[in-house]
C-alpha cells in the first residue's frame, strides 16, 4: 500500500495535574468559556428592532415558526467572544513562523481603508457609474502585480490560493483545447503544496511526479525526462517549499515551452523575491499570487484569502470574467463571455468581482512599501530565515546541507534522532516558550520537516530570542530534560487534544446531549 | 491449510484453497497510527491486481489498499466501519479487509512469507 | 520604514553572522541575467497619510449603499451590522491568527468555528455544516461536485430560477471538469418544469429558493422526485434572513444546501469577501469539501475542538482530495457568527418579518405605477417589476435621480431572452418609508 509519510502521534499524552485547581476553573486572566448555546437563550437578543406593522404576508405557505438559536445581549456577546479571542495565539502576540504561510504584520492602516464606506459599502452590481472608484482600484492593484511580476495580463477574481490555483490552470486547459492539443498529464513534484495535484486532479488531469535533485531543487534533466506529448503542464513553487530558489528555473521553463507544456508557478512564495526578479523573466506562463501572504492581508483564522493570477501573454486571452477595462478615465466591467471582445474567457470562477476587501488592504500595503519599501522587504526577510538558519545550524539538521536559503529554511528531525523526541514534541514545546510552533510534517519528502519562516515583521531581538530558545530546546531533547517536550505543552490552556477520538466519532455541532465517553 | 503471504506494499493474504483474506501488516498500523476510518469495496466487485481496493485513514494520513492479487471481493469487513480502531489492535487478525476469491493464484508466487517480510521490514528501517 | 524593524546596523552584523559579504550573496541563486538590477517602475513608499489620501479619493468616486435609497440586491443585500460585530473581529487574536493547526493555542477559532457550524445548521434545518466557503457560489459549485461523489453520476441538472452567475460557475465546472449539464432557461414566470428535467443520470437537482427573481418555492416535491431518481436536491439561499421567515430546506427534503451568508454580519464589499455556508446530513461528512471542526478531548480530559476529518484534504489527500479548497472565509464566518448570536431567534425572526413588511410595501406601491407589473406574487425581500422599456436603461435613469433602484436581469444574463424589461428590487430593513417614497417618485418621473 502507499502511505502518505505524515505521520505523527495524534492522540492526547501527558497533561498537567500539579496546578492548584481553583473553583471555577478559571486561571486568572484565561478564563474558561461555555458554548454559545449553553450560555444564550432563544428569547434573548442583542439588536433593537421594531415590530413592523401588521400586514398581507406573501411567503406562500412557506412561513417558519422556529430556528433554536440562542441570542445573547451586547455585554454578553463582548464577554463571550473576548474570552474565546484570549485563548488565540497571533502574529501581534509573538513569532508565528509558520513556513510557506508568511504570518507577517498586518497593518492597521489597511483596515482603515478596507473599511471606507466607498470600497466596504458598495454593491457588486450597483450601476458602472456609481462604482468607478471601486473599479479604479482593482485597475491600480492589477497594474501594480503586473508591474512586479513582469507578466501581461491578470485575473482579479479567484478568492484564494487554491482558487487561483484552478484559474491558471483552467486557462492551459482551455488554451490547449483551443488549439485542438488536448493533453492529459501534469507534473507536479512530491514537495508541492497538496492543492497543486488536487488542482490538476479537479481538472482531470493525470499528476506525474518529478524527483528532486540531492540539493533539494528541480533539474532541467528530471523535467524533460517527464515531458512528452501528453504533458500539459508544469506545476513548480518557486522559492520551493524547501525554501530554495529554483536555479535552473528559466532552462526547465525552456524546456516545458519546447514540449508544448505551460509551466505553471504556485506563487505561495513570492514574498521572497518581490522587486528581486520577476516571474514573467523567468518564462512562467502563469502563477497565483497569496494577497494574504505576500501582501499582508489578514490570515483572519483562516480566511478569506485572495488569488489573482497573472498570465504571459500567450495565456492571458483565456483569463476569466469579470475583468475591468479602462478607458482613458472611465473604467468598465466585463462581466460575461459574451461580452469579451478580443479574447477568450474560460467562464466565470465565482459570482462578482473578488476579494474587494482584500485588494484594498493589498492596495494599501503596495502603496506604504513602495518599490523600494517592497524590495527590502523581500530581502529583510531573507536575510531573518538565513539568520535564524546561521544560528540553529550546529544544533539542528538541515535535509540538503547547509545552503543560502530564501524566506524560510528548512530542518529534518535527524538531530532528534534516539533521543525519543518527535518533530511534533519539539513544536509542541516551542508554545511553552511563548511562540508558534513552525510548519511541520510539511514538505513531505522530508522526514520529520520543521519548517521555519520568520518574515521581514520580526526584529533581530526577537529572532536572537527565537534561536536561543530553540537552543535550549534541543539541549533539552538530548539531554535529560525531556518531559519538557514529550509531555508538551504544559502552560497552554489546553494540553494535548485527542485528534483520534474526534475523527473516529465525529461530533459537528453541538446538540445539548453528554459527551461520549472516551474512545479506549 | 492457510499461509500467510505479505507484501512490500505492507498488505498481508491469509490463503485458504482459492480465497484470499486481506489486510494491512501490524507494521503498516503502526506506521499510519491510529486509524479512524476505513472504507471498504463492494461486495462483488472485480479487482485487477494492484488496483484500489479499500482506503485506510488515520488521523494524519490515508492509504489505498490496492488489491495485491485480482479476484472478486466476496467478503467485507464490516465491523471495521464501526470499530476502525480494530485495524490497531488486531490488525492481521479480527481487522481483516476483504476476502477475495482469486482469479490467478500464480500471482502469489514470489510474495514473502512471514520471515521474509520480517527482514523486509528491519531492511527499511 | 515602518512595518520593518530591522536597522542598517541589525542587517550589518546579521550578514555577518550569517557569514556572506552582502545581501546580493543571499539572492545569488537566481541567474544573473534575470536578477532585477534597478527598482521597478512603481511608486516609492508613502506615509499614511499619503496612502490615506489616494485611497480616499478612490472611495470617494464611489456611491455607498447607506448614501441613497438603495434597492440593489441579487446575491448580495445590505443590511445593518452592529457595531460590535466589526469590533470584535478586528481583534489582533482573530484577525492576525491563521488556520487553527494547533489546538493547544487556537480554541478560540476552533470554538466559534463549532458554534458557526451549529447555527449554520440550525438556520438551513440540517444536521451538520462546514467552516465556511469561499462564498455562495463556490459553494454551489462545490456541492454540485459532492453530489457527483455521492451518487457516482455526474449529470447536474440546474433550475432556471439559480442565480444566472451561480449557474456560470456551475457551466464553468461543467465544461473544466468534464460533466453534463441541463441548465434550465431563466424563468422570471416560474412555470418550468423541473420535475421532468430529472432523469436516471441525474446526480443533483440545484434549486434557489428564494430564487433569483425573488419566487419563494417549496422545494419537496422536487426533492421527492429527485430522491426518487436516486438524485440529491441541492437547495441554494442567496439571502440567508430569508431563513429567519422561511420554513428551511432541511424541512423540505434538501440533501445540501448551500447558502450565500453575507447578509449577516459581513457587508457588502463590492462582493467579496462574502461567506459560504454549506450543510448537509451527517452520513455525507465524508464527502464535504473544506474545512471541518470537531468536538474531542484533551490529555486532562477537558472539552476542546480540533480540525478533523483531515484526510479528505488536500494536504494530506492530495490528487484524490474531496476538494482543491484551503482556506475558508474564517473571519467573514466570525462576524457572521457574531451578528447571529446578537439576533438571536428572537432577533432574526423580527428582522426578516422587517426585511419582508418593506418589500411587500414596495412591491405594492411600485406595481401601482402605471405600466409597471409584478412578476413575482410570492417573496420574501426582493421581487421582479416589469417596467414599459429597457430594464438596464430604466436602472441608470434611476441612479442619475439619486435611486439605487435594483438590477436589471439583462445585466446578470445577457444571453437569455425576455429579461430585457426586467428589474430586480430588494428591500431591506435599511430601507426607510422616505427611500421607498422616493423610488415611486423617482420611478414615476423616469416612465413618464
Amino acid at each position: 500500500m502507499s502511505m502518505n509519510r505524515g505521520g505523527r502521534p495524534t492522540s492526547a499524552q501527558g497533561g498537567c495535574s500539579s496546578d492548584s485547581p481553583t473553583f471555577t476553573g478559571n486561571r486568572a486572566l484565561v478564563i474558561e468559556e461555555p458554548l454559545l448555546f449553553e450560555v444564550g437563550d432563544v428569547s434573548k437578543t442583542g439588536v433593537d428592532l421594531d415590530e413592523p406593522e401588521v400586514h398581507e404576508k406573501r411567503l406562500g405557505a412557506l412561513e417558519r415558526s422556529g430556528i433554536g438559536l440562542p441570542g445573547l445581549t451586547e455585554p454578553e456577546v463582548m464577554r463571550h467572544y473576548v474570552r474565546l479571542s484570549q485563548k488565540n495565539f497571533a502574529i501581534d502576540s509573538g513569532i508565528y513562523p509558520l513556513g510557506s504561510c508568511t504570518m507577517k504584520h498586518n497593518p492597521r492602516l489597511n483596515e482603515k481603508m478596507a473599511r471606507l464606506p466607498g470600497f466596504a459599502d458598495v454593491h457588486p452590481l450597483q450601476p458602472q457609474s456609481s462604482v468607478q472608484g471601486a473599479l479604479e482600484l482593482i485597475d491600480t492593484l492589477a497594474a501594480w502585480l503586473l508591474e512586479l511580476t513582469g507578466m501581461a495580463g491578470v485575473a482579479m477574481s479567484p478568492k484564494a490560493g487554491a482558487h487561483g490555483e484552478f484559474c491558471g490552470m483552467a486557462a492551459i486547459k482551455f488554451a490547449q483545447r483551443a488549439k485542438g492539443d488536448a493533453r492529459s498529464i501534469v507534473l507536479v513534484p512530491e514537495s508541492a503544496h497538496g492543492t497543486n495535484p488536487a488542482t490538476a486532479a479537479l481538472l482531470g488531469y493525470k499528476v506525474r511526479d518529478v524527483p528532486a535533485r540531492e540539493d533539494g531543487t528541480v533539474s532541467p534533466d528530471a523535467v524533460k525526462e517527464a515531458l512528452g506529448p501528453d504533458v500539459a503542464a508544469i506545476m513548480l513553487t518557486n522559492p520551493n517549499t524547501c525554501g530554495l530558489f529554483e536555479r535552473d528555473i528559466v532552462a526547465i521553463a525552456d524546456a516545458v515551452h519546447e514540449a508544448g507544456a505551460y509551466f505553471y508557478c504556485d506563487g505561495a512564495n513570492f514574498n521572497a523575491i518581490v522587486g528581486k526578479a520577476r516571474p514573467g523573466d523567468l518564462g512562467i506562463d502563469c502563477m497565483h499570487i497569496n494577497l494574504h501572504k505576500t501582501f499582508s492581508t489578514p490570515h483572519g483564522g483562516g480566511g478569506p484569502g485572495s488569488g489573482p493570477v497573472v498570465f504571459s501573454q500567450a495565456l492571458a486571452p483565456y483569463a476569466p470574467v469579470p475583468y475591468v477595462v479602462r478607458n482613458g478615465e472611465e473604467f468598465a466591467l466585463v462581466e460575461t463571455s459574451g461580452a469579451a471582445e478580443g479574447a477568450e474567457p474560460f467562464g466565470r470562477q465565482t459570482a462578482f468581482h473578488g476579494q474587494m476587501g482584500m485588494f484594498v488592504r493589498a492596495l494599501a500595503y503596495m502603496m506604504s512599501h513602495g518599490s523600494d519599501g517592497l524590495r527590502q522587504a523581500s530581502e529583510d526577510a531573507v536575510l531573518n530565515a538565513n539568520y535564524v538558519r546561521a544560528g540553529l545550524r550546529d544544533v539542528m539538521t538541515q535535509p540538503f546541507g547547509d545552503q543560502v536559503c530564501m524566506h524560510e529554511v528548512l530542518f529534518d528531525d535527524s538531530f532528534l534522532k534516539d533521543t525519543g523526541v518527535t518533530t511534533l514534541d519539539f513544536a509542541k514545546a516551542m508554545i511553552d516558550e511563548g511562540f508558534h510552533p513552525m510548519t511541520m510534517y510539511f514538505p513531505l519528502v522530508v522526514h520529520g520537516a520543521l519548517l521555519i519562516e520568520p518574515t521581514e515583521s520580526e526584529s533581530k531581538a526577537s529572532l536572537d530570542q527565537f534561536i536561543a530558545a530553540l537552543r535550549d530546546l534541543v539541549r533539552a531533547a538530548k539531554g535529560n530534560d525531556k518531559e519538557r517536550l514529550t509531555g508538551a505543552p504544559h502552560h497552554a490552556p489546553w494540553a494535548r487534544l485527542d485528534e483520534t477520538r474526534a475523527a473516529r466519532q465525529p461530533v459537528l455541532r453541538w446538540t445539548g446531549d453528554a459527551p461520549a465517553e472516551a474512545a479506549e | 491449510m492457510t499461509e500467510m503471504k505479505y507484501t512490500e506494499d505492507h498488505e498481508y493474504l491469509r490463503v485458504d484453497g482459492d480465497v484470499a483474506t486481506i489486510g494491512i501488516s501490524n507494521h503498516a498500523q503502526e506506521q499510519l497510527g491510529d486509524v479512524v476510518f476505513v472504507e471498504l469495496p463492494e461486495v462483488g466487485k472485480v479487482c485487477a491486481k494492484g488496483e484500489e481496493a479499500a482506503v485506510v485513514e488515520s488521523v494524519k494520513a490515508a492509504a489505498e489498499v490496492n488489491a495485491p492479487v485480482s479476484g472478486e471481493v466476496v467478503e467485507t469487513n464490516g465491523e471495521l466501519e464501526s470499530n476502525p480502531g480494530l485495524v490497531n489492535e488486531d490488525p492481521e487478525g479480527g481487522a481483516w479487509f476483504i476476502k477475495l476469491k482469486l482469479s490467478d493464484k500464480s500471482e502469489l508466487d514470489g510474495m514473502m512469507d512471514a520471515d521474509a517480510y520480517g527482514k523486509f521490514v528491519a531492511e527499511q528501517g | 520604514m515602518r512595518y520593518l524593524p530591522l536597522t542598517d546596523a541589525d542587517r550589518q552584523s546579521m550578514l555577518a553572522a550569517i557569514g556572506v559579504q552582502n545581501i546580493g550573496d543571499l539572492f545569488a541563486d537566481i541567474p544573473e541575467e534575470v536578477r532585477l538590477k534597478d527598482l521597478v517602475e512603481l511608486p516609492r513608499r508613502a506615509g499614511e497619510m499619503d496612502v490615506e489620501r489616494q485611497l480616499g479619493a478612490m472611495a470617494a468616486r464611489n456611491t455607498p449603499a447607506s448614501s441613497a435609497p438603495f434597492f440593489v440586491g441579487c446575491g448580495a443585500y445590505k443590511h445593518h451590522v452592529p457595531a460590535s460585530v466589526d469590533h470584535l473581529i478586528q481583534r489582533s487574536e482573530f484577525l492576525t491568527s491563521y488556520t487553527p493547526y494547533q489546538p493547544e493555542i487556537s480554541q478560540g477559532t476552533l470554538q466559534y468555528l463549532f458554534e458557526f457550524q451549529t447555527q449554520v445548521a440550525l438556520l438551513t434545518g440540517m444536521e451538520v455544516a462546514n467552516a465556511s466557503m469561499y462564498d455562495g457560489s463556490t459553494a454551489c459549485g462545490e456541492a454540485v461536485l459532492m453530489a457527483h461523489r455521492l451518487t457516482r453520476r455526474s449529470k447536474a441538472v440546474l433550475s432556471g430560477g439559480l442565480h444566472p452567475q451561480y449557474r456560470n460557475v456551475v457551466e464553468m465546472l461543467s465544461d473544466l471538469t468534464e460533466f453534463p449539464l441541463n441548465a434550465l432557461a431563466a424563468d422570471p414566470a416560474g412555470s418550468e418544469d423541473l420535475i421532468a428535467a430529472i432523469d436516471d443520470e441525474t446526480a443533483c437537482v440545484v434549486v434557489q429558493s428564494p430564487d433569483v427573481f425573488g419566487r419563494v418555492r417549496d422545494l419537496s416535491a422536487i426533492a421527492a422526485a429527485a430522491h426518487e431518481k436516486g438524485a440529491l436536491l441541492i437547495a441554494v439561499v442567496t439571502e440567508v434572513i430569508s431563513l429567519g421567515a422561511l420554513k428551511p430546506p432541511g424541512e423540505m427534503g434538501a440533501d445540501i444546501v448551500v447558502a450565500e451568508g453575507q447578509s449577516i454580519g459581513v457587508g457588502l464589499n463590492f462582493g467579496g469577501p462574502h461567506v459560504g455556508l454549506l450543510a448537509t446530513q451527517q452520513k455525507h461528512i465524508r464527502q464535504l469539501p473544506g474545512r471541518i471542526c470537531g468536538e474531542t478531548v484533551d490529555a486532562n480530559g477537558k472539552r476542546g475542538f480540533v480540525l478533523t476529518l483531515s484526510t479528505r484534504e488536500q494536504h494530506i489527500r492530495r490528487e484524490k482530495a474531496t476538494s482543491n479548497i484551503c482556506t475558508n472565509s474564517g473571519l467573514c464566518a466570525l462576524a457572521f457568527s457574531i451578528h447571529l448570536s446578537l439576533l438571536g431567534e428572537t432577533g432574526l425572526m423580527r428582522l426578516a418579518r422587517i426585511n419582508h413588511a418593506n418589500a411587500v410595501a414596495l412591491a405594492d406601491a411600485l406595481s401601482g405605477i402605471a405600466g409597471v407589473e409584478l412578476l413575482t406574487p410570492e417573496f420574501f425581500n426582493e421581487f421582479t417589476i416589469r417596467v414599459p422599456g429597457q430594464g438596464i436603461e430604466t436602472i441608470e435613469a434611476l441612479a442619475r435621480k439619486g435611486v439605487l433602484g435594483g438590477v436589471p436581469a439583462a445585466r446578470l444574463a445577457p444571453d437569455q431572452t425576455g429579461l430585457d424589461d426586467l428589474i430586480i428590487v430588494a428591500a431591506t430593513e435599511v430601507n426607510s418609508s422616505a427611500d421607498r417614497d422616493a423610488y415611486v417618485k423617482a420611478l414615476q418621473e423616469v416612465l413618464s
